[in-house]
This record gives C-alpha cells, sequence and structure tokens, in this order.
C-alpha cells in the first residue's frame, strides 16, 4: 500500500493551483521579455538620439575630419574666440565643443586639443571623436614615412596562432567563452532552482506544521514518504513552471521582437569593441567566414546530449539532497523566521560553486580546483555541469571523475536525506522554541 | 481476543527524558477506555507509540491480538490535541485525500462523506476553504475525518476542545454511537466531567508510569472512604449531636433552614451503614441517607497527591 503518488499528487495540485504560483508563472514570461524589450529599445532610442557638437577649428588640419554623419552633427563656428564659441555652445544646447587650437604642426594641435562639454561626455562621443583624430593621424605619419594607407594595412593584419589538441582536434580562440556561457547558464539554472523550490519546500513542511494538520497525516503515513512526496511534487511543479516559461518565453520574444521590429542580432552585440576599432584593423572576411565555420563546429562538438543527460543526473540528485535539507529546515522551525540561521550555510556552497565556477573552471576547466569542487557533493552539480561543455573524456572532464563525483553524490544523498529525515521526523511535532544546532543534533539520536 | 489494544512494559526515553516507563495497558474491544494524566504525563507518547510515529524503545504493542504493525493504520483512527486541517485546501478535497491515506478507495471515501456530511448537516461545506470555516465547524471536519474510515480503534485526545457545548454534545453522541456499533475507543483527556459520562474504562499515567488502571466502577468502589452524607429532622438537634458525637465521628453538620433538615457527613468505620441507621431511626426522622462516592476527579487528584507524597 504506497501512498506516495498520492501525496505527490496533493503536493503538486496544491503548489500548482496556489495563486501566487500561478501569478508568478504566467507574468513572468511577460515581465522578462517586456524587459528585454525595453533595453532593447532603450538601446536603440540612445544609437539614435543625434547628437550635435560645436567645432571651433583654428588649425590648418582637420578640414574632413568633423562632417555631419547620421549620429552626431557638427556645427562650424567661425572667426570667434574660445569664451564666445563656449557661450554659444551652451546657449545652443549644443552636446559640447571642440576646440582644435592653431598651431605649427598637426601632432602640437592633436596635443592642445580639447573637448567642452557640460558634463562628463559619453564613452561613445569620445570614442568617436578620438578615433577621428587617430585616424588624421596615422594618415600622416605615414605620409611623412612614406607609405600608403594600403601597405600599412598589409602590415596591420592581425594574426592568430595555430591551436591544437594533442590528438589533432582543431581549436579556435574564443570558443572558451562560448563554452563558459552554456555552462554557466546550466549551472546557474540549477542553482535557481534549488534556491527556489527548496524554499518552495520548507515552507510548504512549516505550513503543515502550523496548521496542525502533520498529527493527522503522519498518523497515516510514513513521514519519510511525506517528505519525499513533497519534495517529488513540489519540483515537478517547478519542471512544469520552467515548462511554461520557456515555451512562452520563447513565444513572446519572437512576437514581440516582429511588433517591434528589433533586430535580435542588435541585443547580443557585444559593447566591448570601441567603434572605430573596426575601420583601423583590417578584417579579412575569408578567415571569419571559416572561423565562423570553425565556432559551428566547435559547438556542435559540445556534447549536447550527453550534457543535457548529465544535466538531469545531477539536477536531479543535488535538488534532492538540497531539498531534503531545506525540508529538514522546514521541521525544525515553526515560522519561516527562524530559517535564516540554518538557510545560510546552505546557500553558501550554491553561491560559492558559481563563484569557482566563473573564476576558476573557465579559466582552467580541468584545473585542481575545478577537480576538486567538481567532486565535492555539495557543489559539484554546478561545477560538474560547468565543466561539461568541454567534452567527455580526452580533453574534457576524464571519464572517472564523471563517475566519482556521481557515486560521491549519490552516496551524499542517501546521507543527508537519513538525516534530514530523521531531523524531519522528530521535528514535524515539536513546538515552541528554535532549536539550537546542538538539539538537532540529539534527534538524530532519537529512535 | 477480548482485547483491540494490549501494551507490555513499553518504555520510551527522548534523550535523557523518560517519556514512558514500564507502562502496560489492557484496552478491552467494545469498550470506552479512558487515559488520563497531568498535562507531560506520557499520554501522547503513548498514542503516538499506538499510532505507530514514533516506537518504544523496550517492550511490544499488540493489536487484536497481533504485534503493531505498519498494516494496522488503516484499521486505526486518530484524533491528535494538535490538530487541523489545509487552510487553503477545499473541504471535500481534502477530506477525500485524508481518506484516501487511510487506504480507502476514492469511490468508497466520496460516499462515506456524504453520508457523514448529512449525519452531522455540514452537506453545503464541500467546496468551502477551510479558512472560510469557524474553528468549531473544522473541528467536525476533522472528526468525521477521523472516523470515516471505519477504524476498529479509535483514538480521541481532548476530542471536546475547541467545540462549544451543543456540538460537543452532538460529538459525544456520535462516539457513544460509534461505540455502540462495536468500535473500541481510547479517549485522551484531563476533562474529569466527560470521563466519568463516556469512560467504562480508565488508566491514569502519571509522571512517565501508569499508577492506576481498570474499570472504572470498581476504582470508584476501591476508592470509597466510608462517608456517609446524612439528612435528618429531629425535635432536638443538639441533643441528637451530642448523643452521635460518642458514638460516631462527624465531619462536618450544617442546619439547612429552609427544608429544615439538619445535613451531616459522618466517617464510619467500614461501609457497613446497619449500626448508624438503627441508631438514628429512634431518635431522628431520616430524610436522605447516602453514600459518597468519589468522582473521577477526586480520584484523579488523590491519587496523584499519594503519589507524590510517596515520592517524596
Amino acid at each position: 500500500m504506497n501512498k506516495l503518488p498520492l501525496i505527490i499528487k496533493r503536493e503538486y495540485i496544491a503548489k500548482v493551483r496556489n495563486k501566487s504560483f500561478v501569478v508568478m508563472t504566467f507574468l513572468s514570461p511577460f515581465l522578462m521579455v517586456g524587459m528585454i524589450l525595453l533595453i532593447a529599445y532603450l538601446t536603440q532610442l540612445n544609437d539614435t538620439e543625434k547628437k550635435v557638437i560645436g567645432v571651433l577649428n583654428e588649425s590648418g588640419y582637420f578640414a574632413n575630419e568633423f562632417v555631419t554623419s547620421e549620429a552626431t552633427s557638427y556645427i562650424n563656428f567661425k572667426d570667434i574666440s574660445l569664451a564666445k564659441a563656449k557661450d554659444s555652445t551652451v546657449n545652443l544646447g549644443f552636446y559640447g565643443l571642440i576646440y582644435l587650437p592653431n598651431e605649427s604642426n598637426l601632432e602640437q594641435v592633436a596635443q592642445r586639443a580639447f573637448f567642452y562639454s557640460k558634463d562628463a561626455p559619453s564613452a561613445s562621443v569620445l570614442d568617436k571623436l578620438e578615433s577621428s583624430i587617430t585616424g588624421r593621424l596615422r594618415q600622416e605619419r605615414l605620409r611623412e614615412l612614406g607609405m600608403s594607407p594600403k601597405e600599412y594595412a598589409e602590415m596591420d593584419r592581425g594574426y592568430n596562432i595555430n591551436i591544437e589538441t594533442f590528438d589533432g582536434l582543431q581549436n579556435i580562440k574564443g570558443i572558451n567563452e562560448i563554452k563558459a556561457i552554456i555552462g554557466g547558464a546550466f549551472g546557474y539554472l540549477i542553482m535557481m532552482f534549488i534556491i527556489i523550490y527548496g524554499g518552495f519546500v520548507m515552507r510548504s513542511v512549516i505550513e503543515e506544521k502550523t496548521s496542525r494538520i502533520i498529527e493527522v497525516i503522519i498518523s497515516s503515513v510514513k513521514p519519510f514518504h511525506l517528505m519525499m512526496g513533497k519534495i517529488i511534487g513540489t519540483s515537478l511543479a517547478g519542471i512544469t513552471q520552467f515548462g511554461i516559461w520557456i515555451v512562452s518565453g520563447a513565444i513572446l520574444l519572437f512576437i514581440g521582437l516582429a511588433i517591434f521590429d528589433i533586430d535580435p542580432a542588435s541585443l547580443t552585440k557585444g559593447s566591448g569593441v570601441a567603434p572605430g576599432m573596426a575601420n583601423t584593423t583590417n578584417v579579412d572576411v575569408d578567415a571569419l567566414t571559416q572561423n565562423i565555420q570553425l565556432y559551428a563546429q566547435e559547438i556542435f562538438e559540445i556534447p549536447i546530449f550527453a550534457m543535457l543527460f548529465f544535466f538531469i543526473v545531477y539536477f536531479v540528485l543535488g535538488y534532492l539532497i538540497y531539498s531534503s535539507i531545506y525540508a529538514a529546515i522546514g521541521a525544525a522551525v515553526d515560522n519561516e523566521t527562524d530559517t535564516q540561521q540554518f538557510i545560510f550555510p546552505v546557500i553558501l556552497p550554491l553561491m560559492l560553486a558559481i563563484y569557482v565556477g566563473f573564476f576558476s573552471v573557465f579559466s582552467n576547466p580541468n584545473g585542481p580546483i575545478a577537480v576538486a569542487f567538481s567532486l565535492f557533493p555539495l557543489t559539484s552539480p554546478i561545477v560538474m555541469l560547468m565543466r561539461l561543455p568541454w567534452g567527455i573524456g580526452e580533453g574534457g572532464v576524464p571519464v572517472w571523475q564523471l563517475i566519482t563525483s556521481i557515486a560521491i553524490l549519490i552516496a551524499t544523498f542517501i546521507g543527508i536525506v537519513w538525516v534530514a529525515a530523521k531531523i524531519y521526523r522528530v521535528g514535524i511535532l515539536m513546538y515552541g522554541k528554535k532549536p539550537s544546532y546542538k538539539e538537532l543534533y540529539k534527534w538524530l539520536k532519537y529512535s | 481476543m477480548s482485547h483491540i489494544l494490549v501494551a507490555n512494559e513499553v518504555t520510551k526515553q527522548f534523550g535523557s527524558h523518560t517519556a514512558l516507563k514500564n507502562v502496560s495497558l489492557e484496552i478491552p474491544k467494545n469498550s470506552i477506555y479512558g487515559l488520563l494524566g497531568p498535562n507531560g504525563a506520557g499520554k501522547t507518547t503513548l498514542i503516538r507509540i499506538i499510532n505507530q510515529i514514533t516506537y518504544p524503545d523496550q517492550g511490544s504493542v499488540y493489536f487484536d491480538g497481533e504485534l503493531l504493525k505498519p498494516e494496522h493504520i488503516a484499521q486505526i483512527g486518530y484524533l491528535p490535541e494538535e490538530r487541523g486541517l489545509y487552510k487553503s485546501m477545499k473541504v471535500g478535497e481534502q477530506a477525500l485525500y485524508l481518506a484516501q491515506l487511510k487506504g480507502l478507495s476514492k469511490a468508497e471515501a466520496k460516499k462515506r462523506l456524504k453520508y457523514w456530511f448529512e449525519r452531522l448537516e455540514i452537506g453545503d461545506w464541500w467546496n468551502k476553504k477551510i479558512q472560510e470555516l469557524s474553528k468549531g465547524m473544522a473541528q467536525k471536519i476533522q472528526f468525521v475525518v477521523t472516523v470515516l474510515h471505519e477504524p476498529k480503534l479509535l483514538i480521541f485526545d481532548e476530542p471536546f476542545s475547541g467545540f462549544d457545548p451543543i456540538n460537543a454534545n452532538i460529538i459525544k453522541e456520535q462516539i457513544l454511537s460509534l461505540k455502540e456499533n462495536g468500535t473500541s475507543i481510547i479517549f485522551s483527556t484531563h476533562r474529569m466531567e466527560s470521563v466519568e459520562e463516556l469512560c467504562e474504562y480508565i488508566a491514569l499515567i502519571h509522571k512517565s508510569e501508569k499508577i492506576l488502571d481498570g474499570k472504572l466502577s470498581d476504582i470508584k468502589k476501591a476508592y470509597k472512604s466510608n462517608i456517609f452524607e446524612i439528612g435528618l429532622e429531629t425535635d432536638n438537634d443538639q441533643l441528637l449531636l451530642n448523643d452521635m458525637q460518642d458514638k460516631f465521628q462527624i465531619l462536618s453538620q450544617d442546619y439547612d433552614s429552609i427544608e429544615k433538615q439538619l445535613n451531616l457527613r459522618v466517617q464510619l468505620p467500614s461501609n457497613e451503614s446497619r449500626d448508624i441507621l438503627a441508631f438514628l431511626g429512634s431518635r431522628a426522622n431520616v430524610n436522605g441517607f447516602k453514600e459518597t462516592i468519589p468522582s473521577a476527579s477526586d480520584i484523579f487528584i488523590k491519587t496523584i497527591q499519594n503519589k507524590n507524597i510517596d515520592n517524596e
């Protein structure tokens, strides 16, 4: 006579029907997509805002540099003093004033040039100005050296060292970052799920305690079954929620982008590349396409099915371990405010795992720190997943590490569930003051 | 087999605290058995052992002749003192869930719930949430849920707390009718008036030990102290009293001026009342003559006090 399915069903339905759950499930995608769209819209807005900059050019150079473009208008002041030009700029409400003094040569002019503005100027404006001036300077310097711009471009062509693993697989730069993002996303997902749904399990236990139904129920079922039913039921509700989020989020994002006519590429465009760089570095188009192919090939070589499989394995084990701890915490206290003291030590390893992941795994996926934390059971679900995009077996995570880490995880799971179930069994019938760690330890010895 | 439950030298420890010490009980079938004791005596621990919520360190418990095992849970109904229901769940759903946990099929549970809801006139609560009901209403649901699976043994821990007198009476009648239909009932309380009304047998638990048990009427007989209440009518009260004081021990006396009657409480050496009746018969009109039977409450207090004195 197994009552576990009954309990799972009740916990699932209770969670799914909960008003705040429904609101969160259906509102979050709108909020998220709304936020993305807002950011995209604001970015575009920012880009399209036309800036007007005054130019007071007393030098004989830079006649062709400051010409009105789509993003910026340049208004030339002529035959007025700098003070007057400044006043006019302020009065006309221009963004700023570029001042190029009358000096004997181009280098001197550049040295003495000033940009005046009301507030500190934005980085993009400065970039633009600086690159204009740099471009002109380079031209002049090249002329002095007697070199044509074409020759210079030839000389400046970038170089990438060829990289290869020992077994001859071609490697490319930058792929590590992509792998890191994929691994990081998986790890982060696990952490969020554990914290959110562990919290749900804990609150559900506290609710049964405060409503005093607990003794009624455990006179019918074993506390262990109730605890496991609760954990499983709540996680199924969580999976439902994630499923709805992913599907509806994707649909909404698609619709939203279509409606607002926003180019998705503009969202992912990195801001790290300063404008102006592009026209100074010579881009070899052929090389780029070749690189893209290589990236695609590398991404396809990330063991995506293995990753999904291990994601599920680590996710399930990690979630079970943590949510049994959460259940035990819920059982030990009478109300949510008392949980803080116990929750912090639980969240700590999760945070640690994420930080270790970002600072150590990504720079050295097979280094000693990465290996240690991907074996330690409280961090392995996150850290191991961050390592997995580098593959399994040669070049990636050695198989023995994978097996060891899962074995340790399973052993820990059994141990922790055993301890948690003991605390749970005693705790659910204890009312009154918050127990100390010492008392929790004593509970373990009750039969 | 005449006992629904037999506990044999049950001992239970929580850390250094002994909750139960060598407690043995025999609970006859088809009776109401009062489990009495002050707060913290160990009643709840004993009940939890019977419900297999916790397990004895030593000793054994037999249910209907068999060693207590998980399957017996379906044969036991338990209304805990600390009780409640899911606040945001609907009455009907909740009752069905709890009934299914006790092993009833959904269809059977529904049928029986209909019957009980009609019997207690609460049919229109089916779709209400517990948080919309008053405490007394929720208690009724709780009672129904406890008895729904028609267990052989019902355990009520302070069943009347939370009920107003009218509803308490309804529940009392239900308990009595369940007993009529063959259910054995353990009734844990420290409210002595309900013990008098309901219990055939009692056990008194004090400081983790059973200090008294048996049939309530037998216990009462054993606790009789041969005190008699006598109502007399005479021409000269003072003369009579003077005569009596030589022969009998008068505990108290007072004159009822409305009834014109002298009320006495007299302690006799045995429960032999012939002498005093003969003595009084020739001197006064005997309007009332009654032996004082101790109440369950008296027995409770007296036993515990004696026990405390013994321990000191």
